[in-house]
């Protein structure tokens, strides 16, 4: 019996194709939404947990104060003597990367550049991962002298150079000029979203005395080596600070050690709550759809008035007729789930390559949003089906 | 009577049915006692004036509806009493129905339309298919079989019709006005048939017409005025030869 009434229900839904359609896009709209928004948010999580593994997995950043931005400036910067003292005290500690930094314009010739000077070590290198795509990094003498010589990111490169090599060439900062002596590898959009490529490097010392014009360090990266315990460390690192800095024991820190592995579940838990949040907005949209799939049935109850007269005639139970428009309802629902899948496929795909980041097809939310889908089609199906069974048939019969 | 002299027992009998429609004031007596005995086999013609009756007749005759008061029997068993679902039951197993306005589905060919009383009896795709096949043969419709209501004329769509009250071999072919959507020359090409179908397969035809031509087909005709039954008469002129 199930299976006769599948095969009414489809031949129903054949008979008016294109009013089948209409009420399904409201579905069709409404699971691709679902599926698309909470595809690309896995995606988005996904690719900033790569973003921040490729900073290196095992590092932790210093900064002064409680929080970003406001508030901080209360709190002093680190000193050099505080880098000397983790490289001499902690020896879990590999390299310690003090950072310094500046805002400048770079000129090359007739074009200029708005960055950021980094002025840090070439243990800066090797805590950020970061590798050489030509040139060399800093030498000990460049280093200790403070030499205005630089390693410039991939976008410094494209704003002042081009295509050209720029090793070797000097780029103007201020009112001093510098010799670029290597070029980084790219390593794209960070997990906050702003360009890591965007970078000159210099030595500590250089950027101390001719950018900042104080001997402060407004932060460091250390990464731990292979095999330490990271938290170990960074309680290591906050009592050495906070003896350094003169904390008494009921004050807090005035500095912040952060981990990559804290910062990727920080963002990974807010891109995680976005997904939810856009998912839950494109659920509104398919109980819209669900909505649109009782109106239609409804008129098509009454606009199949005769029909349903006449199966009742030649002998339909009540409970067959509500089953056919029950069925009708969930097929017409469950066929909307099926083409907004293919939608929301080929739109993720799509989408996801033009935001780069990677499609994650996830069979959860897909199979979620059909089951979903199939229990809108009896919800909003199950009133005019009843509407349907109740007819009386002679009254059917008469309707015109 | 039967050959051997017994009587035979009654298909249907209704005693002292009345059907009223609203209450109070506004009530309205459709029918004020019915008593009337069918026998297996036979061919009757309900006639009368509009407003006489006969269709709510024609409605309880066809379980479609049920009386105010009364009984009707149907093989025995008394119907006033079934549910809306038991109804519907003896409908799909004992009787076929024929509509002045055919009542086919529209965008359904016309194997379909024969095929669907079969569907809710169950049957398989093979059976319903062979079944609808040769009762659309029997109706002088075959090669039809893929076209829809649209594209036959009103004669072929009674037919398809037709064919599809006779599907289920019922007991009883219920026909409301079966030639009053057609012309003369049709009418009596559907009737030729009805009547065929009565005297070969047996099949007890109750027929609703305001036609004297349509009724001179059958073997019977009980006449209604107002609400009740006025005549009930074997028809003279039906000749079993020539009809």
């Amino acid at each position: 019996m199930l299976w006769n009434t599948l095969l009414l229900a489809l031949r129903a839904i054949r008979r008016n194709l294109m009013r089948s359609f209409l009420t399904v896009l409201g579905i069709v709209i409404g699971v691709a939404a679902v599926i698309t928004m909470v595809t690309l948010g896995n995606g988005a999580t996904k690719s900033v947990s790569d973003q921040i593994s490729s900073m290196g997995s095992n590092l932790l950043i210093l900064l002064p104060g409680q929080r970003f931005g406001p508030g901080s400036e209360g709190a002093p910067n680190f000193k050099l003597a505080d880098v000397e003292a983790i490289r001499s005290q902690i020896t879990a500690a590999g390299a310690v990367a003090p950072v310094s930094s500046k805002g400048v314009t770079a000129v090359y010739q007739a074009r200029n550049w708005a960055t950021v000077v980094t002025g840090s070590s070439n243990d800066y290198f090797q805590a950020g991962n970061w590798q050489l795509a030509a040139g060399r990094t800093f030498s000990e003498t460049e280093e200790r002298a403070g030499k205005a010589v630089c390693v410039i990111g991939e976008t410094v490169r494209d704003k002042l150079f081009g295509r050209q090599s720029p090793v070797g060439s000097e780029i103007r900062i201020k009112q001093f000029a510098c010799e670029v002596i290597g070029l980084l590898k790219s390593k794209g959009q960070s997990a906050m979203g702003s360009d890591q490529d965007d970078v000159v490097v210099m030595p500590l010392r250089t950027v101390q005395r001719r950018l900042s014009g104080n001997p402060d360090v407004n932060r460091m990266t250390i990464s731990v080596r292979e095999g330490a315990s990271i938290d170990a460390v960074k309680s290591q690192l906050i009592l050495l600070l906070r003896e350094r800095r003169n904390i008494g024991e009921n004050e807090e820190d005035d500095f912040r050690v952060m981990d990559t592995r804290q910062i990727t579940e920080t963002l990974t838990a807010t891109t995680k709550i976005l997904t939810m949040l856009l998912g839950a907005v494109a659920a509104v949209s398919l109980l819209v759809g669900g909505i649109g799939i009782m109106n239609i049935m409804l008129v098509s109850v009454t606009e199949r008035t005769r029909e349903i007269g006449i199966r009742l005639a030649i002998g339909a139970l009540e409970r067959e007729v509500l089953l056919q428009f029950l069925i009708e309802a969930v097929v017409l629902a469950s066929l909307g789930g099926l083409i907004g899948i293919a939608l929301a496929t080929a739109a993720s795909i799509g989408l996801a390559g033009m935001m780069q980041i990677p499609y994650l097809f996830d069979p959860a939310i897909n199979l979620l949003s059909f089951l979903f889908s199939a229990a809108i089609g009896v919800i909003f199906g199950f009133f005019p089906a009843r509407r349907a069974a109740q007819l009386d048939p002679i009254d059917a019969l008469r309707h015109e | 009577m039967t050959l051997d002299g017994t009587p035979p027992a009654a298909l249907i009998r209704l005693s002292g049915i009345t059907k009223t429609y609203g209450r109070g004031q506004a009530a309205f007596q459709a029918l004020k006692g019915i008593d009337l005995s069918i026998d297996a086999g036979d061919f009757v013609a309900i006639m009368g004036p509009s407003g006489s009756g006969k269709s709510t007749a024609m409605n309880i005759l066809g379980c479609l509806d049920t009386p105010s008061s009364g009984s009707y029997e149907f093989e025995g068993v008394r119907v006033e009493q079934m549910s809306r679902n038991q109804r519907a039951l003896l409908r799909r197993h004992y009787l076929g129905f024929v509509f002045q306005g055919f009542n086919l589905l529209a965008r359904t060919t016309a194997l379909e339309n024969v095929e669907l009383p079969l569907i809710y009896r169950g049957e398989s795709a093979g059976a319903r298919h062979a079944a609808a096949r040769e009762a659309l043969q029997q109706v002088g419709l075959q090669g039809w079989e893929d076209h829809t209501p649209g594209e036959l004329s009103g004669g072929q769509q009674q037919r398809v019709a037709i064919a599809r009250a006779i599907v289920t071999r019922p007991a009883v072919l219920l026909a409301d006005e079966p030639t009053g959507n057609l012309d003369t020359h049709t009418g009596r090409e559907i009737m030729e048939l009805i009547g065929a179908l009565n005297r070969e397969r047996g099949i007890t035809v109750l027929m609703v017409t305001h036609e004297p031509d349509m009724a001179a087909y059958a073997k019977r005709i009980v006449r209604f005025v107002d609400g009740r039954v006025e005549s009930d008469r074997h028809n003279d002129s039906h000749n079993e030869e020539t009809a």
